[in-house]
This record gives C-alpha cells, sequence and structure tokens, in this order.
C-alpha cells in the first residue's frame, strides 16, 4: 500500500466563510499529520461549507476568505482535482456503474502505469477491508458496512495527503458505527492523515480523540 | 495567311463554346445538343404525390431516361401545385434567375395561367419543338392547344387528357335510377340525401364539378370562353346557384363539411358513405378497383350532353438548372411507349394525348389491346367533350362559393 | 474555453432563425416585396385580410380550441396527479408517458379519424350486430363545426406531453410529505393535492401550458386531418393561402401569419387571466375550510380520462396497421376481406429516401442538440452558474412563438443565402425545435444528480473532464439517450419547417405522409403514418435498451434507479 508517512499538517489560516453578509464561521486552525480535529455544531452554522471549501467546491453564493495550507502548498487556487484532499461523505458515493474493483482502479493514481500494479493494489485495498472476493461485485449488493470500508479505501488508493470527514457515520447502525469508526482512524492515522471532521455526534468525537470545536 | 488562320482558330476556339452552350441551354430543335447537355443532369419533377399509382408511374419513366439518357429525374412530390409556383416566385424575389430549384411542374390551368402570366416560365416555344411532338393529337384535342382558354404557345407539353365521368356502386344503385345531367342530379340528391357531395373548391377537382354545373345552367354557354364581365356576373351564376342552395342540405353531412379532394371522395364511395362520385379519368373506377380500394361493382356514367374535358401538361420555370434534361423527360412522356404505358388502367389508366393515326402499326395495336376494365366506359361511350370556361370565371365562382358555402358554421 | 460559449451559442441557435424569420414575415405583411413588384410599405394586406369571409370564425376557432384544449388537458392532468400520485395505476401510467408522447401528431390524429368516423373502426365493430346499420350514418363527426374532434385529437397528445413536464416537476415539489400533512388535517386526497402541492408544480410546469396553447391555436397538420373546413381555424387557411396560385395573396398571407401571433398572444393573455381567476376561486375555497372528502367520482373519471385518451392513441396505431394490411374492406365488416403486403409493396421503394433523410436530419439535429445542451449543464455544473430564469424562458420561446409566423420568413431568408433545401438549412431550422425539447428533458435529470459523486471523483485526483467522460456521463446515460429519442421525435413530426425549408427536396417520413395524406387511401395513409410513429418509438426503444445491455448486472444503473 502507498504510505503516506511524510507528517504532512494542514493549516487554516483565518479562515471565514459569509453567506449574504453573515458571518457563519472563523477558524484558525492546524491540524497535525495522524490528529483529527471535530467540529460540531447545529445544521447552518457553516461546518459542510467549510469542508467544501477546502475541498475547492465551494458554492459561489458563499464567500470565503483566508488561506488553506497544506504542509507548505497552499491550496486557495489550487482546482479541486490537485489539491489531495480526500472526502468521505454520509453515503459511500459508489459509482453504482462501475463494479467494486472498478471503483477502487478510478482511484488509483495515474502515475500507476502498469496494469498488474494497479490491480495489486487494489487487491491489497480489498484485504485491508476485508473484502477479498468483492472485485467484480455490484456496490448495489454491499452492506452499509461494506460501502463505508470501500469508500475509505477509496479515497486512501487516491493517495490523499489530508481527509475531509462529512458526518461520515451517522447514516451507520449504532452497533457498525463503532467499528467502522475505527477502522477509519486506524487506516487513517497509519498513513499520518491530518483529518478534519464535522459531526452531530459527541461518540464521534470523543472516538477521535482529537480537538472538539463547537460552532 | 497562317497568322490569320491561327487568328481566326483561336477566335473561334474561345468563342464556339460560348455561342454552343448559349444555344444548348434553350435550343429543342438541335436536339443533338440538347440531349448531350442533359447527360448527368438531375432533373427535379415537381408533381402533386398524392396517388401511388402515379408515383410509379414517375418512377418507372425516370428509371428509363436515368438509363437512355444519363438523366436522373427525382420526384419532388407535392401536396398542391401551387406550392411550386410559390416556390419559383420565391427564387425570382431572391435573384436566383439561373439557379433555380424547381425544373418540371405538372402543371394545367390557373397555375399555368399565373405563371405564363408573370413570365416565371421557359419561353418562348419549346413544346412544340421536342421530336415526339409529331404523334400529339393537336388536331383533335383543342385542349393541347387552348389551356382553360389561354393559348399554350408551346410553354407547356401535354402530358394526358382528362375527361370527366361518374362513378356508381351496381350492387347499391340501379342503373336506370342515375342522373344524367346536373339538373337530374339535383333532383336525385333530394331524393336520395346525404349520399352525394363533392370536394370543397379550390381543390380541383370540386372546382371543375362547379364547372360542369355551371355550363349547364348558363343561358349562354358561349360567354364563358371569354373573359367575365363582372356587372353580369351575379345574374349568370344565378341559375347556378339557386340549383346548389337547394342541393346542399342534402349533401353528405348537409354540406356542414365536405370531402377533401378527390382521394378523399373516393374513400367515401367505397365506405359506402355515398352512392355517386367522380373524376376527371376515365379509367379510375377500374384503377381503384385494381387497387382494391373499391368494390368490384362499381361502374361509370356520363351525363347525355357532355361533361368537361381538359389537358394536362409539364412545363419548365425560366430558372430551371437543368433545362436540358427536363426537355429529354418532357419528350419521353410523349413517346408511344410512354403514353401506352400510361393508359393501361393497371398503371395509371390517363388518357393519352396521341393521335393512334400517328403512330406504327405495332404501338396502334398495343393501344388498341390495352384492357379497358370493366368500370371503364368506350371512348364512344363517353358523349361530348364540354371546353373549360375562361380561368377568370372559376376565381370570380370559387370566391362566390366560398361566401356561400365555405363559412357556413 | 468553448464550454464557456455553449449558453451564447445555444441562445443564437434559438434566437437567430426567430428573428429572422419574423421579420421576412413582417415585411410583405406590410406589403413590401419586391419580388411581387411591391416596393412600399402599406396596410392593404391587413385591409384584405379582413376582408376574407369567415375571418373571425376562423379566429374564434383557433382561441376556442387553443383554450379549450388547454383546460381539458390540464384539468384531467391536474386531477390525474392529485387523484392517483404515489399508487401503483400512477406507476404503469407514467410508463406510458413517453411512448405515447413519441407518436407524431398527425399519426395520432389519423388514428383518431378511422377510429371515430361513421365509418370507422368502433362503429364497424358493433355493426351490424348490435346497431343494424349496414350503411354509416350521415354524421358530422370528424370536421365538426365545434371543432371538438379536433380538440380531441390535440388533448390525447398533450395530455402525455403535460403529464410528463409534471412528472419532472413533481420531485422538486415535496409532493408526498405535503399532500400527507394536508390529508391528515382530514382534506379529501384530490381537493388537498390541488390546495397545497398543485400551485407548486403548476408553477414549474407554466411555461409548458403556455407551449400547449401556442400549439393548439395554430396546428396545422391536425386540423387538416381533424378541424371544421367550413371555414377552417385560422393557421391552416393561412397554408392555405400561402399556397394560393394567385401570388398576390401572399401579402395576405404574411399578414395573417401576424394576425395569428396576435391570436396566438391573446389566447396566453386570457390564460392568464383564468390563472388569475382560478387562483383566487382556489383561495376562497381553501380558507372556507371545506374539506371534499369525498373524492371517489372525481379520482374515477381521471383515472378513466387518462386510460381512454392513451387507449385512443394505441388502439388508433392498431387501426392504422390494420389498414395498412388491408385488402378491399367494406363498410360494416369489422375485418378486412383479405390481408396483403400491396400497400407497402407499392411505397416501399417511395419510402426509402425519405426514410433516410428522416434519420439523416434527425439525428444530426438530435446530437447537436444534445452537444450544445451537454455542455451548458456541464458549464453549470462546473461554475454553479445557472444563468437567470430568461434562459428557460428563452428555451419556451420556439415552442410558444407560432411555428407558421416565422418559419414563411425563414424561407425567404434561406433563398438569399441560397442554403435553402440543403440539408444544413433543414438541420438548422430543425434544431430550434429540437434543442429546447433536449434540453428540458436532460436538464431535470441532470440537476437531480448527486453532485456528491462529481466531488468525489475530482478529490480522487481526477479532472473535470474525466468526470464527465467517467462518471456523469455515463451515470447520466439513460437520461442522456431519453433526451436524445426525445429530439429525434421532435425532429420526425417536424412537418411545415420540413415542407418549406426542405423545398420538397428533401422530404421526410412526415412531408410524404402529410403529401399522401392528401391522397386519402387510407391504406397508404396506414403505412405512412404507422412508420411515422414507428421511428421515433424505435428511439425510444434504443434509450432504454441500450443501458440495460451497457449496465447488465449494476442494480442501481435500472430504470427506476
Amino acid at each position: 500500500m502507498i504510505e503516506n508517512s511524510n507528517g504532512n499538517a494542514l493549516h487554516l489560516n483565518n479562515v471565514q466563510i459569509v453567506l449574504n453578509d453573515k458571518l457563519l464561521l472563523s477558524v484558525n486552525e492546524t491540524v497535525q499529520a495522524g490528529e483529527v480535529l471535530t467540529l460540531m455544531g447545529p445544521s447552518g452554522s457553516g461546518k459542510s461549507s467549510l469542508l467544501a471549501y477546502i475541498a475547492g467546491f465551494l458554492d459561489p453564493v458563499f464567500v470565503a476568505s483566508g488561506d488553506i495550507n497544506l504542509n507548505e502548498t497552499n491550496l486557495n487556487e489550487l482546482p479541486a482535482e490537485l489539491r489531495k484532499i480526500g472526502l468521505l461523505f454520509q453515503d459511500a458515493m459508489l459509482f453504482p456503474h462501475m463494479s467494486v474493483g472498478q471503483n477502487l482502479l478510478f482511484a488509483v493514481g495515474a502515475n500507476v502505469r502498469s496494469k498488474a500494479e494497479r490491480k495489486t493494489l487494489v487487491e491489497e485495498a480489498l484485504e485491508v477491508a476485508n473484502l477479498s472476493d468483492y472485485f467484480n461485485a455490484d456496490p448495489a449488493t454491499l452492506s452499509g458496512g461494506q460501502k463505508s470500508r470501500i469508500a475509505l479505501m477509496r479515497v486512501l488508493l487516491s493517495s490523499p495527503q489530508a481527509l475531509l470527514l462529512d458526518e461520515p457515520f451517522s447514516k451507520l447502525d449504532t452497533n457498525l458505527k463503532a467499528q467502522i469508526r475505527e477502522f477509519v482512524f486506524t487506516e487513517a492515522k497509519r498513513r499520518m492523515l491530518p483529518i478534519l471532521m464535522v459531526t452531530h455526534d459527541e461518540e464521534d468525537a470523543k472516538a477521535a480523540g482529537g480537538k472538539v470545536i463547537t460552532l | 495567311m497562317i497568322k490569320k488562320l491561327l487568328a481566326t482558330t483561336l477566335a473561334a476556339t474561345v468563342a464556339l463554346p460560348l455561342m454552343v452552350s448559349a444555344a444548348f441551354a434553350i435550343e429543342p430543335s438541335n436536339w443533338e445538343a440538347v440531349t448531350k447537355e442533359a447527360k448527368g443532369q438531375t432533373v427535379y419533377f415537381n408533381a402533386w404525390g398524392g396517388s401511388t399509382n402515379i408515383n410509379a408511374y414517375i418512377e418507372w419513366a425516370a428509371e428509363i431516361v436515368k438509363e437512355r439518357y444519363g438523366v436522373t429525374v427525382n420526384h419532388v412530390k407535392l401536396k398542391d401545385t401551387a406550392d411550386a409556383v410559390n416556390a419559383v416566385v420565391n427564387e425570382k424575389a431572391a435573384g436566383k434567375d439561373d439557379s433555380g430549384k424547381i425544373d418540371l411542374i405538372w402543371i394545367n390551368g390557373e397555375n399555368f395561367v399565373s405563371m405564363k402570366k408573370q413570365k416565371l416560365l421557359l419561353a418562348p416555344d419549346w413544346a412544340t419543338k421536342l421530336p415526339n411532338y409529331k404523334f400529339v393529337d393537336f388536331e383533335n384535342q383543342s385542349t393541347i392547344t387552348v389551356d382553360f382558354t389561354e393559348p399554350t404557345d408551346g410553354l407547356e407539353s401535354p402530358w394526358g387528357g382528362a375527361k370527366m365521368v361518374f362513378f356508381y356502386d351496381s350492387a347499391n344503385t340501379k342503373k336506370a335510377d342515375l342522373p344524367l345531367s346536373f339538373t337530374q342530379l339535383v333532383k336525385w340528391t333530394g331524393e336520395n340525401s346525404g349520399r352525394f357531395t363533392y370536394p370543397a373548391p379550390p381543390d380541383f377537382i370540386g372546382s371543375s364539378f362547379l364547372k360542369q354545373a355551371l355550363t349547364e345552367t348558363i343561358s349562354d354557354p358561349s360567354i364563358l370562353l371569354k373573359p367575365v364581365v363582372e356587372a353580369n356576373f351575379e345574374e349568370n351564376v344565378a341559375p347556378l346557384f339557386a340549383a346548389l342552395d337547394k342541393m346542399h342540405p342534402n349533401l353528405w353531412r348537409n354540406g356542414k363539411t365536405y370531402p377533401k379532394n378527390l382521394p378523399a371522395m373516393n374513400q367515401l364511395i367505397a365506405d359506402n358513405e355515398v352512392d355517386i362520385s367522380f373524376a376527371f379519368n376515365p379509367s379510375a373506377g377500374s384503377a381503384n378497383i385494381e387497387k382494391k380500394e373499391w368494390p368490384e361493382t362499381i361502374r361509370s356514367f356520363v351525363f347525355t350532353k357532355g361533361t368537361l374535358g381538359n389537358t394536362h401538361f409539364v412545363a419548365i420555370p425560366y430558372n430551371s438548372t437543368a433545362k436540358a434534361g427536363s426537355l429529354i423527360f418532357a419528350n419521353f412522356l410523349i413517346s408511344p411507349e410512354a403514353q401506352i404505358h400510361k393508359q393501361n388502367p393497371k398503371v395509371w389508366g390517363d388518357p393519352t394525348v396521341l393521335n393512334a393515326d400517328k403512330l406504327s402499326k405495332v404501338d396502334q395495336k398495343a393501344l388498341a389491346s390495352i384492357e379497358r376494365g370493366v368500370a371503364t366506359l368506350a371512348p364512344s361511350e363517353l358523349g361530348p367533350k364540354l371546353p373549360e370556361p375562361h380561368a377568370s370565371w372559376m376565381t370570380m365562382l370559387e370566391k362566390q362559393w366560398l361566401k356561400r358555402y365555405g363559412v357556413s358554421n | 474555453m468553448l464550454l464557456r460559449l455553449a449558453p451564447s451559442f445555444a441562445l443564437l441557435v434559438l434566437l437567430g432563425p426567430i428573428f429572422f424569420g419574423l421579420w421576412g414575415t413582417i415585411e410583405p405583411a406590410f406589403g413590401h416585396f419586391p419580388a411581387l413588384g411591391s416596393d412600399t410599405y402599406s396596410l392593404e394586406p391587413f385591409h384584405k385580410l379582413f376582408q376574407r369571409p369567415g375571418l373571425g370564425i376562423s379566429i374564434a376557432l383557433s382561441l376556442w380550441t387553443g383554450l379549450g384544449t388547454t383546460l381539458v388537458a390540464v384539468s384531467v392532468v391536474a386531477m390525474f396527479i392529485a387523484g392517483w400520485s404515489n399508487t401503483k395505476w400512477f406507476a404503469s401510467v407514467q410508463q406510458l408517458v413517453s411512448p405515447l408522447l413519441s407518436v407524431p401528431h398527425a399519426a395520432a390524429a389519423f388514428g383518431l379519424a378511422f377510429l371515430i368516423s361513421p365509418s370507422g373502426w368502433l362503429l364497424r365493430l358493433v355493426s351490424p350486430e348490435l346497431t343494424g346499420i349496414t350503411r354509416p350514418p350521415n354524421l358530422l363527426i370528424l370536421h365538426d363545426p365545434m371543432a371538438l374532434s379536433l380538440m380531441a385529437g390535440l388533448i390525447i397528445k398533450e395530455i402525455p406531453f403535460l403529464l410528463l413536464i409534471v412528472l419532472s416537476a413533481l420531485p422538486q415539489s415535496n409532493a408526498k410529505r405535503l399532500s400527507h400533512i394536508v390529508r391528515s388535517l382530514g382534506y379529501g386526497r384530490v381537493m388537498g393535492f390541488l390546495y397545497v402541492v398543485w400551485p407548486n408544480i403548476y408553477k414549474q410546469i407554466r411555461l409548458g401550458v403556455f407551449a400547449v396553447i401556442a400549439y393548439a391555436t395554430s396546428v396545422v397538420d391536425v386540423a387538416i386531418i381533424l378541424g371544421p373546413t367550413t371555414p377552417a381555424p385560422l393557421a391552416p387557411r393561412l397554408v392555405t393561402w400561402m399556397s394560393d396560385s394567385d401570388l398576390l395573396v401572399r401579402f395576405e398571407a404574411s399578414a395573417g401569419a401576424l394576425l395569428q401571433l396576435g391570436v396566438t398572444a391573446t389566447a396566453l393573455i386570457a390564460w392568464w387571466l383564468l390563472e388569475k381567476f382560478g387562483a383566487k376561486i382556489m383561495k376562497q375555497i381553501a380558507v372556507s375550510g371545506r374539506r371534499f372528502q369525498k373524492d371517489k367520482a372525481i379520482r374515477v373519471i381521471s383515472l378513466i380520462t387518462i386510460c381512454l385518451t392513451s387507449g385512443v392513441v394505441i388502439l388508433g396505431l392498431v387501426i392504422l396497421a390494420i389498414w395498412s394490411f388491408a385488402g378491399y374492406w367494406s363498410f360494416p365488416n369489422a375485418l378486412p376481406s383479405g390481408f396483403s403486403l400491396d400497400s407497402w409493396t407499392r411505397s416501399w421503394s417511395g419510402l426509402i429516401s425519405p426514410l433516410i433523410n428522416t434519420v439523416i436530419v434527425g439525428i444530426s439535429s438530435t446530437l447537436i442538440a444534445l452537444i450544445i445542451s451537454l455542455a451548458c449543464l456541464e458549464r453549470e455544473a462546473r461554475t454553479g452558474n445557472k444563468g437567470g430564469s430568461y434562459m428557460l424562458g428563452i428555451l419556451y420561446l420556439p415552442l410558444i412563438v407560432p411555428q407558421i409566423g416565422f418559419v414563411f420568413g425563414l424561407q425567404s431568408f434561406f433563398l438569399v443565402f441560397d442554403i435553402d433545401a440543403t440539408f444544413s438549412a433543414l438541420i438548422l431550422v430543425h434544431l430550434v425545435f429540437v434543442l429546447p425539447y433536449v434540453f428540458l428533458s436532460l436538464s431535470d435529470p441532470w440537476r437531480a444528480w448527486d453532485k456528491r459523486y462529481g466531488q468525489a471523483a475530482l478529490s480522487l485526483g481526477h479532472s473535470q473532464n474525466s468526470v464527465f467522460w467517467n462518471i456523469r456521463a455515463p451515470m447520466l446515460l439513460r437520461a442522456i439517450l431519453v433526451a436524445a429519442a426525445v429530439g429525434f421525435a421532435v425532429s420526425v413530426g417536424q412537418y411545415l419547417v420540413t415542407i418549406l425549408i426542405g423545398a420538397g427536396r428533401i422530404t421526410t417520413i412526415t412531408t410524404e405522409a402529410v403529401a399522401l395524406a392528401s391522397g386519402g387511401d387510407r391504406r397508404i395513409i396506414g403505412v405512412y403514418a404507422f412508420l411515422q410513429m414507428l421511428m421515433p418509438f424505435a428511439g425510444f426503444m434504443l434509450a432504454s435498451l441500450i443501458p440495460n445491455i451497457l449496465f447488465r448486472g449494476k442494480r442501481d444503473m435500472r430504470a427506476s434507479a
């Protein structure tokens, strides 16, 4: 697996998001490699907009300011696809027209040229997710937990340098939640990724173990 | 000397093609040149496309001229000939005086008069210079040289003859009960309410019915050959409209609507919605039986004092792109071969414009041996041919009709 | 970047032809047409126009047909959607909408005519056993002076159109939740829906309703087949005048085309007043607190009407097919005395080139429309810029301005540039009508698509282009193909435009069908109308088959997903 152990950090320098002349939020934080910063707050407080701003998808109705730096690189002017920021949503967002394996292959960087090598990477990822036999499976046939694990593996295969989690566990069953949560945090921390998580759930914040900001 | 010779040769080589091409384009008397020029041309033949029989016949003719002369004929199927007339007007407006999109039109009557008056037709006389014109029966069929009282002046070439003939279903109507004049027909509709109709003018066949009725009701039919005098018009047509007023409440659908055209009327007799139908083609009945549109019990009859007759033509717009090709096709259409084929009711059944006496023995025999079919009268039974009134009568008549019956709601 | 230009290009394609066409109509309407020897402007054409006998009746017929058709079609659709949404019946009707929509107006009208005329199939089926009739009764059913059969012919085609746009508006209307709430307050299903959900839906489909009014006030082909004749409504009369052998009638016809624009505008204004009035009444009833719980009757009626209108179209197609294979068929026999391939073999050689032309023009205009629409939508997806609500109005413009008002004029313009009767000109003009339908049918699924798929793909390091080709386009393939099928169907159905711009040289299956319709032979009409309907239908079949094959075994890519 591609390891990311160079110890990146995600810096949010005086980031402010404004909607209709109203300040939604203001953040000035640094997330160190392998750490989790948790954002909590009611709907409409701008949490998700902050993630969109960092990832490069902010809707033009919002006005945002402040610098986002990943390690030494300023991301503000970079298009989303070059930011190397991984995203996990409430839903797994597996592409329904591709098999599980194709979903994962789609994520492997284009720098890995050889077909065999790409396939090996995907197979390793499937193994980590404990879904070795699922290469040709239709994503629609997976259980919720399986989908989540594939979604995480898909993000990790694209070798991100930071991870954004947008209420990633809120749709899972309670017993499954803890299991997936642990899987995500373990895998992400193993790669020394800085993680920014938005959630409603106190449990998520507790499990993350990092700083919690309540908006 | 040599110098002089050289100069002449040079001048000739430069001038000759110019002279030749100018002559080739419009000189039908130099048929060899026409044939040469026509080779490879594409003729857009604008002709009413409402009959699959006729369409198939045109296709047959097109295949032959393609094979023999290298002329491609494309049938542009019109809903209404006036569409093509309008297109030529549009082109004249746009200044397309030598690149028109219409090369040949199937035409007669009002459309011809309209185009002739506006100088939209290829002129001067070309039709009588076609090689096959020598077979044409202009001596006996006056409608070949005078189209709706307008002299054709060789600006259109005859294609087929037409005479109004009536049809009935012998399974429903006895021969003895048939009306044999317009006046009898009015009486007949009174006794057989809802069992007769005619297409609404200005449909060609509907207008023809009006003209037939006018010719029979007017006190002095000879005035119909001259342009209408507006001051006397009301008086002249009074008997006609008196008769129509009497007849209309007894028409099919009580005269609230009319069949759109001839084929629509044909469908009515097939569906047993009416008892009497008519057409401008004596073999239409046999042809429709052949096509399984009409029952085999259909027979034809004519009015004893005669029915209207006319000729239909092809004409070349002044701006046709393929004039030579059009001449070739027009000439083929009046060839004995094409005319005999056309007269066969299984093909089309359209009466020939040729004079049988002028044909070769073989062709005469072929023409005579065509089976008329059960529903077609022999030429001797067709009765007198009444002349078409001057086109101006029709215009006035159509307007008057429309005012009285066209907006009856 | 090319994508940035897409919306402007779309505007040009839509507005250019309308603008130049109107100009080309206005000039001769005010007496200016140098080719006919008139270099000065005057009001003479209008004077002459208003002297035409029965003009007032024609105008009244156009207005009555337009408003009556729309009122009935909108009411039926509203009642049906109010009474039956989220039911099994609703789902099955939903399946029928696209195929019904794909049946060209002319084919549906012929089918209806062959069914309901006094010598039609319905009477043949029950005669003489039940009726004792052996001769068709002398009844004025088709071409009736009240235009009822014309309206019926339009209604059976406008209902599926309205259903389609209602279906696309439904998801944005919160219909299910709102109607549950209002029913829990004790309101009847139908009235409750009409109170709280319908106003929201109507707001979204309003332009589509306007298009129905415009179409029904200015329709030519259906009016020729089913409409009153003594006199006819305005539009078919205009076409007759346009082709009058007395060429000076063109001036009047152009003036008439402007009058047609006025008539359509009047109908639209009348409808707008009707909307106001209706909204006021609804409000008054709503505040009265009456619950209208007994709405079974109205639900049943709306369902029966929907089934009846669909049934008529389907049965009409059956009878067209039968006639195309019929030998001699006398009244009142329920079936022909023999079947044969004669009509098909007689027509076949003439059918090939129109069929090819139909496919060329249909596919080209659809492809161009698809590319423009995708470019606009892709730009919107990338920038989040929707381009304002005026854009939607412009999209609907070609559907609201009566064709007859600008196509005559457009023909003159093409003549000047010497590109009339060329495939490029014809494709361009078809595009004016195809583009709105393609865009409208594509934009809803496109906008409803979960953007997070795109964000996920981008954050995996893929470029916008890669996201389009690998994720968005494949996931929306079904919608793209349906939009293409809609566009193709629209192109196939174009009559007036094709006959005028194609100048008779480029014939399509529709122009040939109507040309032969003037030839009245039911067998041949059967052949052509049947084919005319088959082509768009084939398009829809492909649109549903291709994704099924490509995405076999992918559960979430099935039609319902």
